[in-house]
């Protein structure tokens, strides 16, 4: 019934579920500073974040690899885990709003930037402090829309 | 130029956005039937609960459709006129818009005629089945 949940040729990877919104912490600050500041080399910056997360996987960003150098080894043993796939998704939604707010920047069209971060930062704060899910809200939506 | 109010504005929206949000996950609302529609076993490729059957929607990029997932199909173990059907919701689009699904997880309970009773976007919590499930004969 379910071809792709059950695929066998999709490998699973799963990692620890507390990386992810320690990642969204991190971003949510960066966003916001962004905002602040008006600065487009910080969206680029967290851009390029987001894009290694979307690409690579979100615990090889620099936030991932924070968490589990530092924050990690400070935390009980047991981690509840999670498939990567929902945050990789996060972190293309991120990317998508970082180059349009990039774009926008450059071009020299400042409404696009600060709509574009301010998107971004509410996902990521959503995602921080309520532990939000974009992928289950989002993806769903999408592809109602884009598939026949 | 620095200016906060941008910032503001972003996080009492999200915040708000964020509240409701939370309310409404798991939560089992009985008016989002649609009405007239029947959910066949040739339709879910297996055959219903005698009594009630729990169909689960889930995608791959959500982390609560496991919590779901494992959840429903502990409850319905131990009983024998209840089942729990897990579908991709990415693989079978058409059913998904006919019954208006818009995220997932998102569980209809049914009864044993296909016709839905109750949905849930989110993890429900264990105490909100047995009473949804209840309510069902």
């Amino acid at each position: 019934m379910s071809e792709v949940l059950e695929n066998k040729d999709v490998k699973k990877i799963y990692i620890d579920a507390r990386g992810p919104r320690f990642s969204a912490s991190a971003t949510t600050i960066v966003l916001a500073s962004a905002l602040v500041t008006h600065n487009k080399w910080v969206l680029v910056a967290q851009g390029l974040v987001f894009l290694i997360g979307a690409t690579r996987g979100p615990q090889f960003t620099p936030y991932g690899l924070l968490f589990k150098k530092f924050v990690k080894p400070r935390l009980k043993a047991i981690a509840p885990t999670e498939d990567v796939r929902p945050p990789k998704f996060a972190q293309a939604v991120g990317f998508g709003f970082a180059l349009v707010g990039s774009i926008g920047s450059f071009a020299g069209v400042d409404v696009v930037f600060t709509v574009a971060t301010g998107f971004a930062l509410a996902a990521a704060f959503l995602n921080a402090a309520f532990n939000y899910c974009l992928g289950c809200e989002m993806y769903l939506l999408l592809v109602r829309f884009t598939k026949k | 130029m620095k200016s906060y109010a941008p910032l503001l504005i972003v996080l009492a929206l999200a915040s708000a956005y964020g509240f409701w949000w939370e309310r409404k996950q798991g939560a089992i609302r009985s008016n989002k039937a649609i009405p007239g529609h029947r959910l066949s076993p040739d339709v879910l490729g297996q055959p219903l609960g005698s009594r009630a059957t729990m169909v689960q929607f889930s995608s791959a990029f959500c982390t609560p459709c496991r919590a779901t997932h494992s959840l429903l199909s502990q409850m319905v173990i131990p009983m024998n006129d209840v089942k729990h059907i897990q579908i991709d919701a990415e693989s079978h689009l058409e059913l998904v818009r006919e019954l208006d699904i818009r995220s997932t997880p998102t569980t209809l309970f049914i009864n044993k005629d296909g016709v839905e009773v109750g949905r849930a976007a989110g993890t429900p919590k264990r105490e909100q089945v047995l009473s949804a499930l209840a309510a069902i004969n």
